[in-house]
């Protein structure tokens, strides 16, 4: 069994006295694409940049692609590739040009450097646009050229950091299936994303709120443990009865599409027990009906059971 | 060493190479500076408007605004009636001088009695008192002596001669022009001026455009990315000195008598100097346009304080102190060392010195900085 791409053990790192990250163990397998979930501030930046050897750990230790992020810095940004949301580029530079500054950094040889650039380019069909100016390429493009760039020196290892921010849906989905091309070609991917569906297509995930890992699994695993379950109804009184279920112990989420209420309850209830339950005489819904529980759902639970742990019994209550 | 500054300089000039407004004021800077400089500024006062009262009107008076005019300093624009025109004329600027010869001057003159003469000045300018009084001073001066040894050879007395007298000789600018003087501390102003934003400027882009994060992450060292992004701007400083320098041979006849490999090679020093200036800077700032902003702070001291528009030693003596810390001090030494004065090695040593020590506290203070921002 070959050593994990990512390992840490108790991880953490303290700003003064704010703990931004805290004692975060991973284990990362190689070809897994490992999504990172969590609000803004969890402590997600701080985490990838620890990995990335370039912000020291207060404490606790990690390997990447088997050096030592603390002692063996140098070693792992060699070997690992970067985008984030901004898609670093140079305006001013052609797409080429840029893919090949940035081949240049990471050290691929001069001989294979054009062999490499016109494979990126092939791959990523950005072939056609290989001399226009990256400043006025649309964001899909742009987002294209960065991965581009990241992945031009073959990194075993790629950090995305909100990859498909800003980026329209059908170039997030093309954006895909090159994140799960490379996986398969054997390259590790460790992403962070605000975007639910994009959780579900990672191989495993974990969860991060406020500097510690709450839980890590496949998204299946992740949402069977919080024992969750979902139903559907119609409603032509639809917020007084969300405000109803909403008050209900077994209740954890209700949201609101159009005229149909989403319901999510809590500890395996039957959610169509619930409803009936609630929901009576003039409130009486249609057409209830079983709904999938993804991990959106799980991840907003998760969220407010935490906060509702820290908080006021007035907030509990409410 | 590795090839990755290489990679990082070509990307630099990539990137200058299509932002043509930056490179059309790297050469249009230069050129507009020294016309500015050259012609504008004049500290040499010549042709000042002056008016002349004569109640007198003798020979003698006519004889000595004459030579007054003679000397090239006074340009008699006027003859008036009395001193409330002068003040009228002074008031409105149309004229800076003014000489008033009393009655019956000529007859005192003949009559080998004292004379005296008025000479009045428009004291806003201070450098126009100067040198309209010294001028007017040492012709009176001459003209008494002269009439002394008049009167002295007529008596008979036998001391037909001058018994002191200074001959004075201006060397390496005898013409005594401006643009002499000027131009090679040019050189320096403007290779201050354009190192120190230029490189403030590339580091804040990249921070702003948040290219900086990505090369941070990348395996490429601080000191590479430094050397890499530096290195272009070196190129552009010693095309800058070469425009100024042929320029002002050819439009001012500005001479270079000294040997031009040292001044390029010791300008290296100096322009290494403002880079690390302006590396410092782009520690400082968040964006680019603080970085200009603070790239034309630094400028302001280093125009006034060097000895560029003032002589250095007429600065008072606490601003020495911190006039002796700028780069530019030294190097305005050195460059007027070895252009008008035609110095060697030898001569501009201890300036050297200065701007070395300068130099590697420089690199010091912004390499530590510049190492801690990066993270």
């Amino acid at each position: 069994m070959s050593e994990p791409v990512i390992v840490t053990r108790g991880l953490s790192r303290h700003f003064g006295a704010f703990v931004a990250v805290r004692d975060v163990s991973l284990e990362v397998q190689k070809g897994e694409i490992f999504g990172v979930l969590g609000p803004n501030g969890a402590g997600k930046s701080t985490t990838i940049r620890m990995l990335c050897g370039i912000l020291d750990p207060t404490s606790g230790e990690g390997r990447v692609v088997g050096f030592d992020i603390r002692r063996e810095a140098e070693r792992v940004k060699e070997r690992i590739g970067y985008m984030t949301q901004r898609f670093s580029l140079y305006e001013d530079l052609t797409v080429e040009e840029n893919l090949k500054f940035y081949a240049g950094i990471y050290g691929v040889s001069f001989g294979r450097r054009k062999k490499r650039v016109g494979e990126v380019l092939e791959r990523t069909g950005l072939v056609g646009r290989r001399g226009q100016l990256a400043g006025t390429l649309s964001g899909g493009w742009k987002q294209r050229v960065a991965l581009a760039s990241a992945t031009i020196h073959e990194p075993p290892l790629l950090f995305l950091d909100e990859p498909t921010a800003g980026v329209d849906p059908v170039s997030r989905r093309e954006f895909w299936e090159q994140i799960h091309r490379l996986a398969h070609e054997g390259t590790t991917v460790l992403l962070t994303t605000h975007y639910m569906d994009e959780a579900e297509r990672c191989h495993r995930l974990a969860f991060i709120f406020r500097g510690s890992v709450l839980d890590v699994g496949t998204p299946d695993e992740v949402v069977a443990r919080r024992r969750l379950r979902g139903a559907e109804l119609e409603s032509d009184r639809a917020q007084e009865s969300a405000d109803r279920l909403r008050g209900d112990a077994e209740v954890d989420e209700v949201a609101h599409y159009g005229n149909v209420l989403r319901v999510v309850t809590r500890n395996d209830a039957d959610p169509s027990v619930v409803i009936a339950r609630v929901l009576t005489g003039p409130l009486a819904p249609r057409n209830v009906r079983p709904a999938r529980v993804g991990v959106e759902d799980a991840f907003v639970s998760m969220v407010r059971t935490e906060a509702d742990a820290d908080a006021s019994p007035h907030r509990a209550a409410s | 060493m590795s090839f990755r500054p290489f990679v990082v300089a070509w990307k630099e000039l990539l990137q200058l190479r299509r932002d043509r407004m930056t490179l059309a004021m790297m050469v249009a800077l230069p050129l507009l500076q020294l016309l500015l400089f050259g012609y504008a500024i004049n500290t040499d006062v010549r042709h000042m408007p002056t008016l002349v009262y004569d109640q007198d009107r003798s020979v003698a008076s006519r004889d000595f605004a004459a030579s007054l005019a003679a000397t090239g300093f006074y340009d008699v624009v006027g003859h008036v009636g009395g001193y409330a025109e002068i003040e009228q004329a002074l008031r409105r600027g149309q004229a800076r001088v003014a000489l008033v010869v009393p009655p019956h001057y000529g007859e005192k003159l003949a009559a080998g009695k004292p004379a005296r003469l008025q000479l009045i000045v428009d004291g806003s300018d201070p450098q126009t008192v100067a040198s309209a009084t010294n001028t007017a001073t040492g012709m009176a001066l001459a003209r008494s002596s002269e009439l002394m040894l008049q009167r002295l050879a007529a008596s008979g007395s036998g001391v037909a001669f001058q018994p002191l007298e200074i001959e004075p000789a201006t060397w390496y600018n005898p013409e005594l022009r401006t643009a002499v003087y000027v131009v090679p501390g040019l050189v320096g102003v403007i290779l201050t001026m354009t190192m120190v934003m230029l490189t403030a400027m590339a580091v804040a882009r990249e921070r702003e455009r948040g290219t900086l994060e990505q090369l941070i992450v990348s395996p490429v060292r601080p000191v590479e990315l430094v050397v890499g992004k530096i290195a272009p701007y070196v190129i552009i400083g010693y095309v800058q000195m070469t425009i100024i320098l042929l320029a002002g041979r050819l439009i001012f006849h500005v001479p270079f008598l000294g040997s031009l490999p040292l001044l390029y090679a010791l300008a290296f020093v100096f322009i290494a100097a403002n880079l690390a200036v302006g590396l410092f800077f782009s520690t400082v700032a968040r964006t680019q346009q603080q970085a200009m902003q603070m790239s034309f702070f630094f400028l302001l001291p280093n125009i006034l304080l060097s000895g560029f528009m003032f002589p250095f030693e007429g600065i008072p003596r606490p601003a020495q102190i911190p006039a002796l810390a700028l780069p530019l001090t030294h190097f305005m030494r050195i460059v007027r060392a070895i252009a008008l004065k035609g110095g060697g090695f030898e001569d501009v040593y201890g300036e050297l010195v200065w701007l070395v020590c300068i130099l590697g506290i420089l690199i010091l203070v912004s390499s530590l900085r510049f190492r801690k921002k990066l993270l």
